[in-house]
C-alpha cells in the first residue's frame, strides 16, 4: 500500500534522509523509531505529499505520488506532529472541511463521514465545540479524527499518543488497533509501549538511513549475543555499577531499582563479548555477594538504542 | 474549481469569526465615509455647480488610500498565519493544488474587500437623492477601486504566501504597493526615456483614468495582468516548501 523507494531529501546543503526505503502493506502497522532529528518527520511528510523527495519514489496503492499528487493523497490520513488545527471552527466543520477535501472511500457524504469519526474518536460530545477551546488532549484527538474521517486506506502518524494522558493514550491506541486491520498504518512514536504493543514490524531511522527494520522480536534475537545481563548482588549500586562498567568488554551498565539491601544493574557487553565471568569475577573479588547473574530479555528500548549506539552495524 | 470554492468558504467564515475583520471593515466605512462627506462639503463651499462632476476624482483617489491602508492588514494572515499556527501542513496534507488554495483565499479576501467597498454606496446615493448626477462616472470609479483591490488582494496574499511571520507579510504589501505608487511621482528622478515606462507600469497612474470617470480596455488589462502575476508569484511561493520544507 505504501511503497517508498531510495528516498532523499536535501535542504540547502543539508541532508535529511538518504536512500530510504519502506513497504507497508495493507493490514499492517509499521512503527517507524528514531532519536530526534533522524528524519522521522521528514519522511511522513514525503510520504503525505507536503513536499516532494529530492530523489526516490513513492507509491501510495497504484498511484504514484510525484505523478498523480491528487490521486495519492485522497488514500492518506495523515496527524502531523504538531497537530495544529483551525481554532475558530468547531470539531464538526472542520471534520466536514478535511473530509470535503479528501473525499471518501464508499462514497458517504461529508456530514456521514464527520459524525462516524465523531463516534469512532468518542468526540461526540465535543462535536459543537470550537477547536481553541479544547485541551491539547482533546485536541490530538480531534487531529487524529481528522486523520481518519474519511476512511482513507492509508494513516500516516506522527507521534499520535503525544500529549495525551494515560486513559487516552490508551484509547488512542486501541482505536488504531481498531483501524490496523484494513489499513496501511506507518506511525512514529517516542513511546516505545506504543510501537511494541501496536506495532508488527519497526524501522529504525538513525542520521537519515534506515538502519534496521524487521519484526520487534527478530531485533531482538539479533541482540542475543549482546543481550543484556541482570547482575544482583549485595552492594552500594553506585560503586556496584561503577566496578561492572571497567570490566573489559562491557559497553554499558544501568542502575535499576534495588531489590532491599541488594543492588541490581543491567549490564550491556560489546559485541562478541561474553563478559558474564569477568563480571562474577569482579563482584565476587570486591567481597560482595552475588545473588544473580543471568540473560535479561532485551526490551525494545535497549534493542533502539543498541541499533543507534551502533548505527546499525551488525 | 470546487476546492477552492471549498478553501474560500473556510477562509471567509474565518475572517467573519474575527474581530479584526470587522474592525477593519468598520475603518474602511468610517474612513470612506468621512473623506465622502468632506469631499462633499468641500465641493458646497468652493466647486459651486461642479459638484457632480468634479467631486468623483477625489472621492475615488480617497478611497485609494484607504485601501492602501486597510488591505494589506486584512490579507497578512492569509497564509502567514496558517504557517505560523501550522495548519499549512494539514492543508498541504490534503488533495488540494497549490493554485486552489490560492485561488480560495483570493477569493475569499477579495469578498471581504468588496463588502467593505459595498460600505461607501450610501453616500453617493444619498447625494443622487439630493442631487441628481449621471451615473457613469461614479461607475467607471468604482470599476477602477475594485481592480485596483484586485491588485491589492493578491499582492497581499502573494506577500502572505511569502512570509513567516504576519507582519512580515503586511510590511512586504506596503512596500510593494507604495513603491508602485511614488516611482511615478516624481518624474524629474526619472530619465525621458524611463519616465513612460513607469508610469506604463505604474498602478496609480492606471488607476488615475478610472477615477476620471474613464473606461479604459487597456488599464482593466493591465490590472488583470498585474492580479494574475500576483497569483502567480502567491503559487510560487507555497511552492518554495519543495526546497525549503515547511513550517
Amino acid at each position: 500500500m505504501i511503497a517508498a523507494r531510495e528516498l532523499t531529501k536535501r535542504f540547502g546543503g543539508r541532508t535529511a534522509i538518504s536512500a530510504v526505503s519502506l513497504d507497508v502493506a495493507a493490514g499492517e502497522t509499521v512503527g517507524f523509531l528514531g532519536p530526534n532529528g533522524a528524519g522521522k518527520t521528514t519522511t511522513l511528510r514525503i510520504l503525505a505529499g507536503i513536499f516532494p523527495p529530492t530523489a526516490g519514489s513513492v507509491r501510495i496503492g497504484d498511484a504514484d505520488l510525484g505523478r498523480e499528487p491528487l490521486r495519492a493523497r485522497a488514500s492518506i490520513g495523515y496527524l502531523p506532529e504538531r497537530p495544529a488545527l483551525y481554532g475558530e471552527m468547531t470539531v464538526t466543520a472542520l471534520l466536514r472541511f478535511v473530509v470535503a477535501l479528501r473525499g471518501t472511500r464508499d462514497g458517504t457524504t461529508p456530514e456521514r463521514a464527520a459524525a462516524a469519526a465523531l463516534e469512532r474518536t468518542r468526540l461526540g460530545e465535543l462535536a459543537n465545540r470550537r477547536i481553541h477551546t479544547l485541551s491539547k488532549g482533546m485536541r490530538q484527538r480531534v487531529a487524529l479524527a481528522a486523520a481518519i474521517v474519511g476512511d482513507p486506506p492509508v494513516l500516516l502518524l506522527d507521534e499520535p499518543t503525544a500529549g495525551l494522558d494515560p486513559t487516552e493514550r490508551t484509547a488512542a491506541r486501541s482505536l488504531i488497533r481498531d483501524l490496523a486491520p484494513r489499513r496501511a498504518v506507518l506511525l512514529s512514536s517516542h513511546l516505545l509501549e506504543d510501537v511494541s504493543t501496536l506495532c508488527d514490524r519497526v524501522i529504525v531511522l538513525h542520521r537519515g538511513r534506515v538502519i534496521a527494520s524487521d519484526r520487534p522480536e527478530k531485533l531482538a534475537t539479533r541482540l542475543v549475543a549482546r543481550s543484556p545481563i541482570d547482575v544482583v548482588a549485595h552492594a552500594p549500586s553506585v560503586e556496584l555499577a561503577t566496578v561492572l562498567a571497567r570490566v573489559p568488554g562491557v559497553r554499558r551498565v544501568t542502575a535499576a531499582d534495588d531489590e532491599g539491601p541488594a543492588a541490581r544493574c543491567r549490564v550491556i557487553a560489546m559485541p562478541g563479548h561474553d563478559v558474564r565471568p569477568a563480571v562474577a569475577a569482579a563482584v565476587v573479588e570486591h567481597g560482595w555477594p552475588l545473588l544473580t547473574l543471568a540473560r535479561a530479555e532485551p526490551s525494545l528500548e535497549e534493542i533502539f538504542l543498541d541499533l543507534v549506539e551502533r548505527g546499525g552495524e551488525g | 474549481m470546487r476546492a477552492a470554492g471549498i478553501v474560500a468558504r473556510r477562509e471567509l467564515a474565518a475572517l467573519v469569526g474575527r474581530p479584526q475583520a470587522w474592525i477593519l471593515g468598520g475603518t474602511f466605512a468610517v474612513l470612506g465615509g468621512y473623506l465622502f462627506y468632506s469631499e462633499v462639503a468641500f465641493f458646497e463651499v468652493f466647486g459651486g455647480n461642479r459638484l457632480t462632476t468634479g467631486l468623483w476624482p477625489f472621492v475615488f483617489l480617497d478611497l485609494r488610500l484607504v485601501a492602501f491602508f486597510v488591505v494589506p492588514l486584512l490579507t497578512m494572515r492569509l497564509v502567514a498565519e496558517e504557517r505560523q499556527l501550522g495548519t499549512f501542513e494539514l492543508l498541504c496534507a490534503l488533495p488540494v493544488r497549490d493554485g486552489a488554495i490560492v485561488a480560495g483565499k483570493f477569493a475569499a479576501a477579495y469578498t471581504a474587500f468588496l463588502a467593505m467597498v459595498a460600505t461607501t454606496l450610501p453616500g453617493p446615493i444619498v447625494l443622487h437623492l439630493l442631487r441628481p448626477f449621471d451615473w457613469g462616472p461614479l461607475v467607471a470609479g468604482y470599476c477602477g477601486l475594485l481592480l485596483l483591490g484586485a491588485v491589492f488582494v493578491a499582492c497581499g496574499l502573494a506577500a502572505s504566501a511569502a512570509s513567516q511571520s504576519q507582519m512580515a507579510s503586511a510590511m512586504l504589501t506596503y512596500g510593494v504597493l507604495a513603491f508602485s505608487w511614488y516611482a511615478s511621482w516624481n518624474e524629474a528622478a526619472l530619465s525621458d526615456t524611463l519616465t513612460p515606462l513607469v508610469r506604463a507600469v505604474s498602478l496609480f497612474d492606471h488607476y488615475a483614468g478610472f477615477a476620471q470617470g474613464v473606461l479604459d480596455s487597456r488599464s482593466v488589462a493591465y490590472f488583470a495582468g498585474v492580479t494574475l502575476f500576483f497569483l502567480f508569484l502567491a503559487m510560487r511561493a507555497l511552492g518554495v516548501r519543495a526546497w525549503r520544507g515547511i513550517g
